[in-house]
């Protein structure tokens, strides 16, 4: 178990990557799971503003619009945005606090496997030819009424990648909980990881209802339920209820995580402590105790009456404080700073202004009566597009630029990076500041085509076109990502210079136990505190080097995912085929026996010498 | 009412935010050009939203970018180290404070609005005599076109509304098959119309219809009800109160008094319309497909096709062909190029108005 | 971790469950899992709440009429001792007493087989009364909420027998401690989840 690089052939590195354990190999697996989405849904993406560039197109028919909509919003939701913060998560967190791996290795690997296989079983869909069409929301009725197995794959994906997600964020919350490096206290933590704690929360509190919501309408479409069959007593408002109850922390989980990633680039960049460190993390905990008192506001034109309307009007105007503090904070991080403009900090600063947009019209759509007009009109497209794009989006690239180096030992090339950001960046203004004034004109959203003469042509031709220049800057990183993977220089711990938390103290890309020795913390940025007290090794160990407790690599998750995956065709096909039934059995019993071959194992891991450990630090030149 | 119109005088400098707003739309479907009381309220709203919004952008975006210029490395040398500030207790309460106040001056209108536009009291309300003191119309979506039953009149029609000016007009929103969303954008925000219950709410249009682009409002669905969703377009026509009573009159004589156009034609919808479609504008809602009785005057074909006698014909060959999903069968194989021809001729024929 | 180390009564440690770190992840992370269980429970409560005595037009079931209150009562005692029976197991497991925690798992697994197997009975008979899964949204409602109760019930007897058997030979040691230990919070999690459905389900089905 050296950490001496072997060549392995491509059958052992296949089969290293498939039972890897190592939280840092999950990040990259998340991140490349949630990148081959992103890409997908972009695709999805570009074919519905190709569709609505011109009045009457006929790219598309009316039913597959409405598949391209839904698996378009589901897809980056589910299995493109969640994935790839998870991915940062797991690369970047252990580290930030100094730990050798999560708190559950095998559970994580779980959690990714089941997310793999949900999204791969989502995705069947076009394949089969029966896509799920009643939009990522899948409100009841329509998805009720829906014919063919679209919405069954809906209904059974989610749910299993909704398991990964969920044994994802306990996960997390323990891993930052219990495996802190000495004198890492809560009130030390980067924002990164205190914005991934809050956001596993609130995935740990807002899973749950997704897992019941996506169980009523499974057993009501394939099982004889009744929770939504309003002719049989049942009720659609409690999918609405539901969804969202999931729904809306559920856009917090994903913006929280990339706040903290542009306060760690804005400090970064700005050479400066966080601006109000403790204030930024009392509004991080404050809009995710919040995020869970707003549902309702997606719900105004439901008829839930003036008394409920008004409550959560006012709640989800309250938002807007926590998170004008989070704006201004970072401005004054800025403020008096030392900023250097690199390509993260680029799409940091593109961020605010972006990010502001998105939230000022989110508190306009709070304002309820007005909302009776916004809703479901292209206003909100451009609304959750400015938040979730320009905060979400903006984050993820940030971070890809960011950490690339930390995650794979080398730098993205800084001007290809630049020149995506300009491309992307006014894509994404180009694309959907327009949409506002399509709501405004009375375009509804989620329309396949529409009628000329509404003055509505002009409007939709510039977004799509924005549309194009998105593309043009994904396809520059691509490029990006290609040339610098095969040129493939080596950067050094701190490439960007001016790293202040953990993880810049240690290799780029770090040995598979991160630290030979536990770090010893001694202050917020404690990289940072080292460096400025001349310590050019960034940490210093709070105990001498000893064995290592590793665990070990495990097949099990990716076959009790693959059990799930089965078991889901079986429960689609049960009434119309005789094979149905028992494949549904056979994938629920595999996927037990898994579970209880990896219980009865009694798999505790093993050790690293300490003489290998000082062996390798030796090799490095004496480090640590 | 009225003090609450001089309230909004005080913010006469949105008026300059009116114009950036306005800048385009087409009055017929605009919610920036509010023909009507609702419409205004939530216009307004919009106003002070955008303006207090804009308040916020402007002051983040000058600190932004002062911050930008004044601290770049460039201009601070590459070993430059910043002071590690770690805070400022009076910035932050700053910030926090003044967002609450602003968010306040939000609220309080937003709460007096939801509470007034979800104000539905008078529906029931009759006069002395024993009249209902309102209009009111019960508004029932389906696949993908919209029934109006004027309850109080006992008439019925579908895809065009017919409405007075100048008074509450108060809805029970309801769908038959699955949700949809009922919203004319011009006149006043959009309410749901749920599968299990009755929703309730009024708009009041404020304009004559006959002086738009098309002679009419248009209505939209907007909740995501299947494949033709984007093609669930209804219109609204907004008369006088006197022309409105004519109209009605007209309707509740289209049993009848009917115009019959072409006699053949007639014979025809007998035997292969009249199971789904009424050619009387008298009755309550229910129907498997859109009341016909006034289908002469209307607007559109299927709620967006022109209105021509062509149209109608390659309508009733494939309904599929045009409104993907929509519950009606074709006809190409059952109809003559000529019996079609006397069908759409009886059926533009069909007529409250002339 | 040595498997192999043998304890005296002396030398285990007070909270065996939480020894190690491995011991302290799995405990703290089994909690934060039944906060996320609480969630889902509360979600299908309320959909029951939401449903109840909802059918077609002219449904003929109600609350006040269906439940078996006796039976249920039954099916109460058998659980809430099952509870009491495994805080006796943990008490010997503090105490290094590996033959008497078996002992006292075994008799919690027992009742709670009992009280499955009364669940079972209560189901089929109201299934034989036509009050079916796909009944009305009620039915629909009643079985989830309750069937997913039955079904941890079931897990956890699973899980129990398992852990019973596959260390009868070998004894406590550090690792399996925390496996008996949070199987007892997920035993005890059942059990109150049960006295909601007890109260909220039937009580005030019955007498509500």
């Amino acid at each position: 178990m050296s950490s001496v690089a072997q060549k392995k052939g491509f059958g052992a590195t296949l089969w290293d990557w498939l039972t890897t354990v190592d939280h840092k190999k999950i990040g990259i697996l998340y991140f490349l799971g949630g990148g081959f989405f992103f890409v997908l849904g972009g695709i999805e993406a570009l074919l519905i503003r190709w569709q609505l560039y011109k009045p009457n197109n006929d790219l598309v028919s009316a039913g597959l619009y409405n598949d391209l909509i839904t698996m378009h919003g589901t897809t980056m939701i589910f299995l493109a945005a969640m994935p790839i913060l998870f991915g940062f998560m797991n690369a970047i967190v252990p580290l930030q606090i100094g730990a050798r791996d999560v708190a559950f290795p095998f559970i994580n690997s779980l959690g990714f496997w089941m997310f793999f296989f949900g999204g791969l079983f989502l995705n069947i869909s076009w394949i089969y030819g029966e896509v799920p069409d009643a939009g990522w929301t899948s409100y009841a009725s329509l998805s009720l009424a829906s014919p063919g197995h679209g919405i069954d794959f809906y209904a059974i994906g989610l749910q299993i990648a909704g398991g990964g997600t969920l044994m994802a964020g306990i996960n997390f919350l323990v891993t930052i909980i219990n495996m802190r490096a000495p004198g890492m206290t809560y009130m030390r933590m980067p924002l990164f990881t205190w914005t991934t704690f809050v956001a596993s929360a609130m995935i740990l509190f807002a899973f749950p209802p997704l897992t019941v919501g996506l169980f009523f309408l499974t057993f009501d479409r394939m099982f004889g339920g009744n929770f939504f069959h309003h002719a049989m007593g049942g009720n659609t408002i409690i999918w609405e209820h539901i969804f969202w109850i999931f729904g809306h922390p559920e856009v917090y989980i994903l913006i929280l995580p990339a706040f903290g990633i542009f306060s760690e680039i804005f400090s970064t960049f700005s050479r400066k402590r966080l601006f109000g460190y403790p204030s930024m993390v009392f509004a991080t905990v404050l809009i995710g105790f919040l995020g869970f008192m707003v549902w309702a506001h997606h719900m105004f034109t439901v008829g839930l009456g003036p008394t409920a309307n008004a409550i959560f009007a006012v709640a989800t105007m309250a938002i807007a404080v926590p998170t004008g503090v989070k704006i201004f904070n970072w401005l004054l991080t800025m403020w008096g700073g030392s900023i250097k403009v690199t390509t993260p900090m680029l799409y940091a600063l593109g961020f605010i202004p972006s990010f502001v947009m998105g939230g000022v019209t989110g508190v306009m759509q709070g304002a309820a009566p007005l909302d009776y007009q916004l809703h479901d009109s292209y206003f909100i497209v451009a609304h959750f597009h400015y938040v979730i794009v320009g905060g979400v989006v903006l984050a993820i690239l940030a971070a890809t630029h960011y950490w690339w180096p930390k995650m794979f030992g080398t730098m993205l090339h800084e001007g290809l990076g630049k020149v995506t950001f300009v491309f992307f960046f006014i894509g994404f203004h180009m694309t959907f500041l327009i949409q506002h004034w399509l709501g405004f004109w009375g375009m509804p959203r989620r329309v396949w085509t529409y009628m000329n003469d509404q003055g509505w042509d002009m409007a939709n031709l510039i977004s799509t076109i924005g549309a194009l220049l998105m593309a043009v800057g994904v396809i520059v990183l691509v490029i990006n990502v290609i040339i610098t993977s095969v040129k493939n220089v080596k950067v050094s711990n701190d490439p960007w210079g001016d790293g202040r938390t953990l993880e810049w103290a240690i290799e780029s890309p770090p040995v598979f136990y991160n630290f030979p020795t536990t770090p010893l913390v001694r202050g917020l940025d404690t990289v940072w505190i080292e460096k400025m007290e001349g310590n050019e090794a960034g940490y210093t160990a709070a105990e001498p080097v000893k064995d290592i407790h590793m665990p070990n690599g495990s097949i099990i998750p990716l076959l009790m995912s693959f059990g799930l995956f089965i078991a889901g065709f079986g429960a689609m096909f049960r009434t119309e085929t005789s094979w149905g039934l028992p494949v549904l059995i056979i994938g629920l019993a595999w996927t037990f026996v898994c579970m209880a071959a990896r219980s009865l194992q009694d798999d505790t891991g093993y050790y690293i010498k300490k003489e290998e450990l000082l062996r390798d630090m030796k090799r490095k030149g004496g480090q640590a | 009412m009225m003090k609450g119109l001089k309230k909004w005088r005080l913010f006469s400098l949105l008026a300059v935010l009116t114009v950036f707003l306005a800048g385009c739309g087409q009055e017929e479907l605009s919610t920036l050009l509010p023909a009507g009381q609702v419409g205004k309220d939530q216009f307004n709203l919009l106003l002070l939203s955008s303006g207090i919004m804009l308040l916020v952008i402007i002051v983040v975006v000058a600190i932004y970018l002062i911050a930008l210029f004044r601290f770049r490395r460039s201009k601070l040398g590459e070993d430059h180290i910043p002071e590690q500030v770690e805070g400022s207790h009076t910035l932050e309460l700053v910030w926090t404070i003044i967002p609450i106040l602003l968010i306040l001056v939000l609220a309080v209108p937003t709460v007096y609005y939801t509470y007034k536009l979800g104000d539905v009291s008078a529906m029931g309300a009759v006069d002395d005599e024993g009249n209902p003191e309102n209009l009111v119309v019960d508004v029932t979506a389906k696949l993908y076109w919209w029934e109006f039953e004027y309850p109080d009149l006992g008439i019925v029609t579908s895809q065009e509304l017919v409405v007075p000016t100048d008074e509450k007009v108060y809805f029970n929103l309801l769908a038959a098959d699955v949700k949809h969303s009922f919203w004319i954008p011009a006149v006043g925000g959009k309410m749901d119309t749920n599968v299990e219950n009755v929703n309730k709410f009024y708009l009041k249009f404020q304009k004559e219809s006959s002086g738009l682009k098309d002679g009419v409002f248009y209505g939209k669905c907007a909740e995501l009800c299947g494949p033709s969703h984007a093609l669930m377009d209804f219109k609204v026509k907004t008369l006088p109160r006197p022309e409105f009573d004519k109209w009605v009159a007209a309707m509740q004589d289209s049993k009848d008094n009917q115009v019959v156009a072409n006699p053949q034609g007639e014979e025809i919808f007998q035997q292969s319309c009249i199971s789904c479609h009424a050619n009387s504008g008298v009755g309550e809602s229910g129907a498997y497909g859109p009341n016909l009785a006034s289908f002469g005057d209307r607007n559109r074909i299927a709620g967006y096709l022109d209105h021509t006698k062509e149209n109608l014909v390659e309508w009733i060959k494939d309904p599929q062909k045009h409104k993907p999903g929509n519950t009606m069968p074709a006809f190409k194989d059952q109809l003559s190029d000529e019996e079609l021809d006397a069908l759409a001729e009886y059926l533009m024929g069909l007529s409250v108005e002339k | 971790m040595d498997l192999n180390k043998k304890f005296t009564p002396e030398t285990w440690p007070d909270h065996p469950e939480k020894a190690t770190l491995e011991a302290k992840n799995k405990f703290v992370g089994f909690w934060l899992f039944l906060g996320g269980e609480t969630i889902l429970f509360a979600t299908l409560f309320a959909t029951y709440i939401a449903l109840k005595n909802s059918g077609p037009s002219g449904f003929g079931y109600s609350t006040k009429e269906l439940y078996e209150l006796p039976l249920v009562f039954v099916m109460t005692m058998l659980l809430l001792t099952s509870s009491l029976t495994s805080v006796y197991a943990m008490y010997h497991l503090r105490n290094y007493n590996f033959k008497k925690m078996q002992l006292w798992l075994a008799i919690t697994a027992l009742l709670g087989l009992g009280f499955l197997m009364l669940e079972v009975y209560e189901f089929t008979h109201y299934v034989k009364d036509g009050f079916t899964y796909s009944n009305s949204a009620f039915s629909s409602s009643f079985y989830t909420l309750v069937g997913t109760h039955g079904f941890h019930v079931a897990i956890g007897l699973v899980w129990i027998t398992l852990l019973i058997f596959r260390n009868a030979k070998r004894g406590l040691n550090l690792y399996n401690a925390t496996k008996y230990y949070t199987f007892s919070l997920y035993w005890h999690f059942i059990d109150v989840v049960w006295v909601f459905i007890f109260t909220v389900v039937y009580l005030m089905g019955v007498i509500g």
